[in-house]
């Protein structure tokens, strides 16, 4: 329980392409131009699992993607959120059919906040992302109030080792 | 037998230390005449042998200079017969104390690790015939020489003890007989003979001018009144200095020089054989500073220092980068003996001490590597603090001796920059100094990084191997460490009373700084520490390979189905720190600069 | 006692000067290309959320290396800023960047092998440059020492032009700016992904980003050296001259690493020109 919500207010994204024809990925970089600018809450850009908290998938999963996407969600640390974007990476979109499509992004791996559309608009986009961020804070609060069990059910351990 | 002699030797310098270090110079007369001809006969001796030599592998420069130099010899000893005495032979002063101190005590521990590793050497190379025996007596005649060289007040002497040293180090670079190594020899031949010649034309320059320049005693030369009649002896002399330090351009018999087994390099071409040149170069200091000629003698050496830095960017071979380290190091306390202020000599005396350790230790620890992983390559070097995590770190504490505050290099660079802006026309040097302490700090950086990279699924090979080379590792580890907390007091009890008693005024580093060192030390030793911290509950992550999941040591699924690997290498920028191309603009500006010192040494007469 | 007073002063407030900083830095950035920006705390609030992020690393040798890197950076500073000796503080954070480079060799990844590769060119690059400035500051005040180089009544800057414009190249490489941020981005900038903080995440980028604070209010406070005989300009004058730093940033595209270098090195031959004429002077003067 902090003073302050960091999480909420410093939001990076990671930015994936599963298998998607580009055109929600090109309303997701809409998103970053001055237009909509989302930096103005905070939220950057970066290319990399590690610094990230929002994890932007667009496509659905084929054989060659899979390893990758569940690598790539592996390799942030959490709290993290998914959030995926188009009705592609929701379901599978008109591709769901398709022989080497298995389905959505959460075939793979768990995802919390789902924007459909074919293309997602700028607008939803950022709608589904501040959506995520409150489930974000509440990961947040669960992670530290799991430590915090964690830990004292650990110290109680000791304790009762002791005695 | 050997540890026993290191012992003895180490404990006689350390004696020395305690008897004299308080006492200011001490002259002792040690007349002998025996002495004198058993020199002159051993000189012949060794010229013969070195025509023996030259003929046998066709080596026909050696043999000529070799016959030069004999026939000064004689010419000196006939024409001036009389003269040819010093009032007092030998002396110590605290500039000796610490030569000493080098010689025994990392002379010593070199010869230690020597044993175990020449053992290993023959096990490896059957085919080089087994010389231990042989090996070690020219180890041991070498460290005397040395020994004479840095308590010698006769010039004669000096020059004698200096032959010695050129013989060693040709029996020792040649020792595996291959055609490889007995070229390499000869180059380092020639080269020493070249400036052994100038060394008898300086000698004999003085005795004919004997009555003002002080003749055959250093002593009466280095403080003779009549500077422009020792300068061209002075600068002959630099030369001899320049030859056996190798600073350019006779800096290729150096890289040659690293055929020779590691415990040769380290003792011979780091730590020892070449300090003496920069030795002579540190005495000669008084009489070069305020003069061109001595300026040109510097900017050899900072010519040298930046040029053979750059070019260890591009050398992957360990013991080539730790060849051109030495190189610029020396090439580096050249030029502060060249323009010879009291600053300057304080910062030189310095770099010697701090030089001498950390290399030594770099050299050894480079022998155990190669012997133990079979590369000296230092791509092959990645991750050996997986695979030989104690080595790793007395190699990391080795290098970072070299180039990082708050150790001892550092120190002395610091303390040479803040020396040159005192002297006209110091700029030059400055700018020399800032780039060339840039290029060093890449070659160091880069290779202490692939010491640490951590691999993964790489297994230990330092267990039960060779346990008495250690011992010297972890002293001399030790020793580096040592030298940066107590530089204080080497600097206050031997350094500064040196300089005092020269120039009438000394150098020190402030109080507020030493305590900003001793704190920084102190803060590196105990963050590793943190260590400890960091064990616990952190999740681990692969690295990030653009998502591709890969094994731990980079292998991933690439395309077409073939699995890659993904490697790590270091830049060598060879395009731009090539060795073909700084050489040959650095050796061409370097002879200009030698050939200018002569002129503006004759001319000042 | 000043000296403490000052590395005390610096060692508490300059993340939050740093970070106010880097906030005023991305406001104006984002208003320079027309968009709103984040809210002026926003990089504590980055910062905040980095330390809340679960312990992760890829090896743990990674977070001793950027603790030594955050600590030595924060040690200079603040003998900087205690008044000590320029050219020791120079090569103090020499020390404390090979920490950083270290971490990221430590990881074994490719990313960060080129981003730590890259930031030696870029160390490389810089530091002729930086040491030339400090040697300058001797030559105009007579001493290295900061405390007699801030006290001087003679306008550094008029003596020392040449080094002035070699410092503001440098700075630009040190401050991580296009077109020199060649070792890693700060943002937007994805062609080596994060480079040398690549495998950094959590409360180790966190201690990156606060040891980039401590040393662009140390890089700030250089500047203001070469106007310190009027306190005013030079505050003015720092912020003008980070004002164009942000303005470079925003109009240049990153070079390749073989430009930066050559940047810095020929920042270097100004600086020595200039040292050069400034010595000559002296020389006839005296």
């Amino acid at each position: 329980m902090s003073i302050m919500a960091f999480l909420k207010r410093s939001p990076w994204i990671l930015h994936y392409d599963a298998s998607s024809c580009n055109g929600c990925d090109i309303e997701v970089l809409a998103c970053l131009t001055p237009l909509y600018d989302v930096e103005r809450f905070g939220i950057i850009n970066t290319g990399n699992p590690k610094h990230a908290d929002i994890l932007m998938i667009t496509g659905g999963i084929n054989e060659l993607n899979r390893a990758v996407v569940r690598n790539l969600y592996e390799q942030m640390p959490e709290p993290k959120v998914v959030v995926a974007i188009g009705i592609c990476a929701a379901t599978g979109g008109i591709f769901r059919e398709c022989y080497n499509i298995a389905g959505g992004v959460d075939k793979v791996i768990p995802v919390d906040v789902y924007v459909p559309g074919c293309a997602a608009r700028p607008e939803m986009i950022i709608d589904g992302v501040v959506t995520a961020l409150s489930i974000l804070e509440e990961k947040r609060t669960k992670m530290t109030g799991a430590a915090q069990a964690k830990e004292s059910a650990r110290q109680a351990a000791e304790a009762g080792e002791s005695t | 037998m050997v540890a026993l002699s290191a012992l003895a030797i180490g404990g006689a310098s350390i004696y020395l230390l305690i008897r004299y270090a308080f006492e200011g110079t001490v002259y002792f007369a040690a007349p002998s005449s025996a002495i004198d001809l058993a020199m002159v006969a051993i000189e012949l001796g060794l010229a013969l042998f070195i025509i023996y030599m030259g003929a046998k592998f066709k080596n026909y420069l050696a043999i000529v200079l070799a016959v030069v130099q004999a026939a000064l010899v004689v010419y000196l000893e006939m024409t001036f017969s009389g003269s040819l005495h010093a009032v007092n032979n030998l002396f110590i002063d605290q500039f000796s104390i610490i030569m000493a101190l080098i010689i025994g005590i990392i002379g010593s521990l070199i010869a230690v690790y020597a044993v175990r590793y020449m053992e290993t050497y023959h096990r490896h190379h059957p085919e080089v015939r087994d010389r231990q025996t042989f090996f070690f007596f020219v180890i041991f005649a070498f460290l005397a020489a040395m020994f004479g060289l840095v308590f010698s007040n006769n010039l004669l002497w000096l020059f004698f003890f200096w032959e010695i040293t050129t013989i060693s180090s040709f029996l020792l670079i040649g020792y595996s007989e291959t055609e490889e190594a007995t070229k390499n020899a000869f180059r380092a031949l020639v080269m020493n003979l070249l400036g052994g010649v100038a060394f008898v034309v300086a000698i004999i320059l003085l005795v004919a001018t004997e009555p003002t320049s002080g003749g055959i005693e250093l002593s009466r030369v280095l403080t003779s009144p009549d500077t422009a009649v020792i300068l061209i002896p002075a600068v002959l002399i630099g030369f001899a200095g320049i030859t056996k330090a190798a600073l350019m351009p006779f800096s290729s018999w150096l890289l040659g020089a690293m055929v020779a087994p590691t415990p040769v390099s380290a003792l011979l071409h780091s730590s020892t054989m070449v300090k003496a040149g920069v030795y002579i170069l540190v005495r000669f200091s008084p009489v070069f500073a305020g003069t061109f000629a001595g300026f040109s003698i510097g900017l050899v050496g900072g010519v040298t220092f930046l040029v053979a830095s750059a070019i260890a960017i591009s050398q992957s071979d360990a013991k080539s980068v730790l060849a051109y380290s030495t190189i610029a190091n020396l090439g580096l306390i050249a030029a502060c003996a060249g323009v010879g202020t009291y600053m300057l000599v304080w910062a030189a005396i310095l770099l010697i001490v701090f030089h001498a350790v950390a290399k030594a230790l770099l050299f050894l620890g480079t022998g155990v590597i190669e012997q133990r992983t079979g590369s000296r390559n230092i791509e092959d070097m990645e991750g050996l603090i997986v695979r030989m995590p104690k080595m790793a770190v007395m190699m990391f504490i080795g290098i970072a001796g070299m180039f990082l505050a708050p150790f001892g290099m550092l120190i002395s660079k610091w303390a040479a920059i803040e020396a040159f802006v005192q002297v006209p026309f110091g700029l030059i040097f400055i700018a020399i100094l800032a780039y060339g302490s840039a290029v060093t700090l890449f070659f160091w950086a880069k290779w202490m990084g692939k010491l640490v990279t951590v691999t993964r699924n790489t297994e230990r090979v330092e267990k039960g191997f060779f346990e008495e080379s250690w011992a010297p590792l972890y002293i001399i580890t030790g020793l580096v460490i040592a030298a940066v907390l107590l530089f204080p007091v080497i600097s206050s009890m031997l350094i500064e009373p040196y300089v005092l008693a020269i120039y009438g005024v000394t150098a020190l580093m402030e109080q507020a700084n030493v305590a900003i060192m001793l704190l920084m030390m102190a803060l590196l030793l105990v963050l590793p520490v943190s260590f400890l911290l960091f064990k616990r509950t952190a999740r681990h992550l692969p690295a990030y390979m653009g998502g591709r999941p890969a094994t731990p040591d980079l292998h991933f699924a690439g395309s077409l189905g073939l699995t890659r690997e993904a490697q790590t290498r270091n830049y060598y920028l060879t395009e731009y720190f090539g060795e073909a191309k700084l050489f040959r603009p650095g050796a061409a500006v370097c002879i200009v600069l030698i050939l200018a010192s002569w002129i503006l040494a004759g001319v000042a007469l | 006692m000043n000296w403490l007073i000052g590395a005390v002063l610096f060692l508490i407030l300059a993340p939050i000067a740093g970070g106010l900083i880097a906030g005023i830095d991305r406001k104006i950035t984002a208003r320079m290309q027309g968009r709103v920006g984040p809210p002026l705390l926003q990089p504590f609030y980055d910062v905040g959320k980095l330390f809340e992020k679960e312990r992760a690393v890829v090896t743990t040798a990674q977070n001793f290396y950027v603790l030594a890197y955050l600590i030595f950076i924060a040690l200079s500073g603040a003998l900087f800023f205690a008044g000590g000796d320029l050219l020791l503080i120079v090569f103090a954070f020499t020390l404390a960047h090979v920490f950083l480079v270290l971490g990221a060799y430590a990881v074994h990844s490719p990313y960060s092998h080129i981003g730590a590769e890259r930031e030696l060119i870029q160390v490389m690059a810089y530091e002729p440059m930086i040491i030339l400035a400090a040697v300058g500051f001797y030559m105009v005040s007579g001493s290295f020492y900061v405390t007699d180089i801030a006290a001087t009544t003679v306008p550094a800057i008029l003596y020392l032009p040449g080094v002035f414009l070699g410092f503001v190249v440098i700075l630009t490489i040190k401050l991580r700016k296009s077109p020199f941020d060649i070792s890693t981005s700060h943002h937007a900038h994805q062609e080596i992904v994060k480079g040398i903080t690549t495998e950094f995440s959590g409360s180790t980028l966190a201690q990156v980003e606060i040891a980039h604070w401590y040393e662009n209010v140390f890089l700030l406070g250089f500047v203001f050296l070469f106007f310190a005989w009027n306190p005013v300009i030079g505050i003015i004058a720092v912020a003008i001259t980070y004002l164009a730093e942000i303005f470079v940033d925003n109009v240049t595209a990153r070079a390749r690493w073989q430009a930066a270098f050559k940047s810095g090195w020929l920042a270097a031959i100004l600086g020595i020109v200039n040292l050069a004429i400034l010595s000559y002077m002296m020389l006839g003067g005296a």
